[in-house]
């Protein structure tokens, strides 16, 4: 592989390679009976983690574990619990 | 047509005639005139050009990151104070392989706050990857900063084009100004390769890491190196349309000279008058000028200045508990050749103190002594200190 010479990258969409699910101590966990499906953590997720419905479901090989989502989360339907558990 | 201009006025009638697209500045003085002149000729409709307000330098140049990135011809002016507050910005220029063009009016710097002349501010840039050119004289600003745009734009690489506050950006001198057709000849349109384009969505200023970083600073230390050669061939091309060619470097009166004195700046335009008083009385003295800081010309310098007994580095800048920037990075390119002249430093015109005649036959004398005793008794030496009034207890 050759490097351009500018500190860029010309072929879009490779975010998608680099999985960080593996940076994640804590984890988040949807109660699917909470959740109204009303999309803000979807919105909030700095990651492409978490696709939309009712309920929202967590791809954990993107989750990097940050808890936006439970803190943004209007009916405290995600949860943080330490990676390992449940 | 020859005009009488200030320096200032040379670097914004040049960035006129280099038709840039985008001026993005904030003023500084003493650099200010440029972009007043720049934001006339927008304004009055003489330069078809977006000129972008900003509330800081670091803003200014962050605009001309955008601005190159989608192509257009792009330049920006400070100074001092201004340059160190955009020198997280220039870094990252020089790393995104940006071609901007930027004017720098040198000043000192602060502390003690002063508005006046020294080389201080883009000497302590100089490993930010930026070409760096100084000039002489006005006419020099002008040559310098429409060549500054075939040079950036061919080696995909940001270029400084310094000249001292205030000697040149506010003295009035004669400057050719050439016809708009011959700089349209010399700077055709030009097409950035990596366009920022919605249609076509890439990535710039990408994270670089540890797996990459080191090859991409390696490319830009490869890039800079090689902009010898094309400062070197735009300068000759230069010299063929407009008849006043120019070089990494220029040596005058220096090919059979014994002690050779080395500057950057206008203070070669008096250390020629001095060279010709001493070539008056027979003594082989001579100067070179070292024109492109950045990239460092050491070979051409070693070649130009090996056959002399003593070389005295002049220079407006120093690092404090080294030497001068100039003086330590000429010790360095005659590291392995197996002979080299006595190198003598001599710090001097900081914060726009005058160096005046008897200074540089001061640092003459000295080198003319170290020459002839093969001996150097002070490495580096201030003209012009009033040491009875430095008091080094608080
Ligand atoms: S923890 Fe962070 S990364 Fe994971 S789903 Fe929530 S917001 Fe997205
Ligand atoms: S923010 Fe809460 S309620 Fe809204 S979709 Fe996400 S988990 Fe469901």
């Amino acid at each position: 592989m050759k490097l351009p010479p500018s500190t860029i990258i010309l072929k879009p969409g490779n975010s998608e390679q680099n999985e960080t699910g593996s940076w994640r101590s804590l984890k988040p966990v949807v109660d699917s009976k909470k959740c109204n499906g009303c999309g803000l953590c979807w919105l909030y997720c700095p990651e492409p983690a978490i696709t939309k419905g009712k309920p929202v479901v967590i791809d954990y090989r993107y989750c990097k574990g940050c808890g936006i989502c439970a803190n943004d989360c209007p009916v405290k339907a995600i949860v943080m619990v330490e990676e390992g558990q449940k | 047509m020859k005009q009488l201009v200030t320096g200032d006025e040379a670097a914004a009638i040049a960035a006129k005639l280099a038709r840039v697209k985008v001026i993005s500045a904030y003023p500084i003085t003493p650099q200010t005139i440029i972009v007043e002149r720049l934001a006339e000729f927008v304004a009055n409709g003489e330069l078809d050009a977006e000129y972008i307000k900003v509330e800081s330098e670091h803003s200014a140049l962050s605009a001309c990151l955008g601005s190159a990135a989608v192509g257009a011809r792009t330049f920006t002016a400070t100074s001092s104070q201004g340059l160190m507050l955009m020198s997280e910005i220039l870094f990252v220029a020089s790393g995104m392989r940006l071609p901007i063009v930027m004017a720098n009016a040198n000043r000192s710097l602060s502390a003690p706050l002063s508005i006046w002349c020294d080389q201080q501010d883009s000497v302590a840039v100089r490993d930010c990857g930026w070409i760096q050119l100084y000039c002489e004289n006005n006419q020099e600003v002008l040559d310098s900063t429409i060549q500054a745009f075939r040079i950036a734009e061919e080696s995909l690489l940001p270029v400084m084009v310094c000249f001292d506050g205030y000697i040149l950006s506010h003295t009035a001198e004669p400057v050719e100004i050439p016809e708009q057709a011959e700089v349209d000849k010399f700077l055709p349109t030009y097409k950035y390769p990596y366009l920022l384009d919605p249609e076509k969505p890439i990535t710039m200023g990408a994270v670089g890491v540890p797996e990459y970083y080191e090859e991409f600073r390696y490319m830009l230390q490869e890039a800079v190196l090689k902009s010898k050669e094309k400062i070197i061939e735009v300068g000759q091309a230069f010299g063929r349309q407009f008849g006043r060619k120019s070089d990494l470097i220029e040596c005058y009166r220096s090919d059979d000279a014994d002690v050779i004195l080395l500057t950057m700046g206008s203070l070669s335009g008096s250390i020629k008058e001095m060279i010709d008083e001493y070539r008056g009385h027979g003594e082989r003295v001579g100067l070179v000028k070292v024109r492109a800081f950045r990239p460092f010309p050491a070979k051409e310098l070693v070649d130009s200045l090996g056959h002399a007994k003593a070389v005295a580095v002049l220079e407006k800048d120093f690092s404090p508990g080294s030497t001068g920037a100039l003086f330590s990075d000429l010790s360095g390119a005659f590291v392995n050749s197996r002979e080299s002249p006595l190198l003598l430093n001599f710090i001097c015109g900081l914060g726009g103190r005058d160096v005046s005649s008897l200074q540089i036959r001061e640092a003459t004398k000295a080198a003319m002594e170290a020459a002839k005793t093969g001996e150097v008794k002070k490495t580096v030496r201030w003209l012009g200190l009033r040491e009875t009034m430095v008091g080094l207890k608080p």
